[in-house]
């Protein structure tokens, strides 16, 4: 599937902490502004992929956009972990000839929707029946139990998580659509903040924000004549390791080596770019210390080098590997990493706030310690 | 403050023992009969050798901190009115793949030696808990 499909159209909403048009209507308007990026009419639109968390189904999606007969559909699982592969699984549809035009889309008010976690009684028929009743209830407690552990085996301080929030801020101080573009974040503040869940402080977590995005894929040599220089599909992978339970990742051999490694590895096969190529990268960062996890499953450095890697302005515009470009999950919006890819895109149009000069290849990443998905973009 | 835990989890078959065994002050888990492996969280079936029904062993209850938390709000108001409270992971002197998440009183570190001791029962449900041991 190297290169057969590209993303060809992009579009979003505004992004805000309450949008009052419901979930349907968000992610109709980013659908509608992707395919109008792209120069694509609705009724050539036959393929369609989400999460199953998404509560816009296909059958509404494609009544309300005006799509025409739908040949491909699929919803990926485990939240954050299913963005890449939304994509992904477009453009393997598109290569085996399974459709021709793909939408992929998330569309979400987790800000003014309330949070998943007050309503955990669901949930516990599963793992969190081991982990809930004690207490942790939030992924930002479950996540905090990696960390700390983090900390401990390689030396990891609060100092390296506040590398990851103050340069992915940076970012968003560039970027006007972000929802923290005008809000600056100090060492100082990142340090004085509230505890969340120690070690994790508030600037340790993604944003609660509304807000819906789309991306729209052909095949390679229609993607030629859109109106869009096209981002090309080159490498894409999931990752679901053996014994592994989303977001409880406790059970595991080694909690500290997640799903991002066996990602690595399939994407890496296919790709003609290896880690040391890729000069910019959209890791999926709800919490800071997915990041440095995310670095060393992904090839960067190697085990336990993570925070370290973070150091000297790294992980900022100009450093060795600029990271989350338009603000990720952190500081532009959390949208269970949609936003990543979009910007994966614009970071190759040359569209970016951030532009990474010379930048051929990205990486977009969906969520460390879930099963999970990975692909890597290419400029035409 | 609100008096009862509003997680207590379901008792599904599979991990009836384990339950009956904390009421009993006993950590009871699987262990696959083929390899010999201890096997957690519990399933009706092993994952290794022949997929055999696993059987049940009570261990020591001794373990060593893994890991640990501590949450503070916004969380559910029973949890909030506790916060800041500490959770470990602890994994057990058996098999230090098997870990078990629990509460702890007292100043944690990793590395802590510690042996579990079942919180009070409410509803039927005694929650492992973790002291120094």
């Amino acid at each position: 599937m190297k290169d057969a499909a590209a993303i060809v159209g992009i579009g979003e909403t505004p992004f805000a902490k309450r949008l009052e048009p419901s979930e349907t209507d968000l992610a109709v308007e980013a659908i509608s502004k992707a395919l109008d990026d792209a120069g694509v009419e609705a009724s050539d639109v036959d393929g369609l992929a989400s999460y199953t968390m998404e509560s816009t189904s296909e059958v509404e999606i494609a009544k309300r956009i005006g799509a025409g007969d739908i040949t491909f559909f699929s919803q990926v699982g485990y939240g954050g972990g299913a963005g890449p592969a939304t994509v992904g699984q477009l453009a393997m549809a598109i290569a085996a000839g399974q459709c021709r035009v793909g939408v992929a889309w998330r569309s979400r008010k987790r800000g003014s929707g309330g949070r998943p976690w007050a309503n955990a009684g669901p949930d516990l028929s599963m793992a969190a029946q081991w982990t809930r009743p004690s207490g942790l209830l939030r992924p930002v407690d479950e996540i905090a139990l990696l960390a700390r552990r983090y900390q401990f085996e390689f030396g990891a301080t609060r100092d390296h998580f506040a590398n990851v929030a103050l340069a992915v801020r940076g970012m968003a101080n560039r970027n006007p659509r972000a929802m923290m573009y005008e809000k600056t974040l100090s060492r100082e503040e990142y340090m004085a903040a509230r505890w969340i869940s120690e070690p994790l402080c508030l600037f340790d977590n993604c944003l609660e924000s509304d807000g819906a995005l789309a991306c729209v894929l052909v095949a390679a040599d229609r993607a030629r004549d859109t109106r869009r220089a096209p981002v090309y599909v080159h490498a894409f992978a999931q990752g679901l390791p053996r014994q592994s339970h989303a977001m409880l990742n406790y059970w595991c051999d080694d909690p500290l080596e997640g799903p991002s490694h066996v990602c690595a590895k399939q994407l890496y096969r296919n790709s003609d770019f290896q880690p040391a190529d890729i000069g910019v990268a959209q890791l999926y960062d709800a919490f800071t210390p997915l990041v440095p996890l995310s670095l060393e499953g992904y090839g960067f450095c190697g085990r336990g080098e993570g925070a370290a890697f973070t150091e000297d302005g790294a992980l900022e515009l100009g450093g060795r590997l600029p990271i989350n470009t338009s603000g990720g999950g952190l500081s532009e919006a959390y949208v269970h990493g949609f936003n990543l890819v979009n910007e994966g895109v614009r970071q190759l149009r040359g569209t970016s706030t951030s532009p990474v000069a010379g930048a051929e290849s990205c990486l977009v990443t969906g969520g460390e310690g879930v099963p999970t998905s990975a692909m890597i973009l290419r400029k035409a | 403050m609100s008096a009862v835990n509003p997680l207590l989890p379901p008792i599904v078959p599979e991990a009836a023992p384990f339950w009956e065994g904390a009421l009993a002050g006993e950590l009871r888990l699987q262990r696959c009969a083929d390899s010999g492996r201890l096997l957690f969280p519990p399933r009706s079936l092993s994952p290794w050798g022949e997929h055999r029904p696993p059987e049940w062993v009570t261990l020591s209850g001794r373990g060593s901190v893994w890991s640990f938390v501590r949450p503070h709000p916004p969380l559910l108001p029973y949890f909030a009115g506790r916060a800041p409270y500490t959770v470990v992971l602890v994994a057990l002197e058996e098999d230090e793949r098997v870990r078990l998440v629990g509460g702890f009183e007292g100043e944690p570190a990793i590395g802590l030696a510690v042996r579990v001791a079942f919180a009070p029962s409410e509803n039927g449900i005694a929650l492992p808990r973790w002291l120094p041991a």
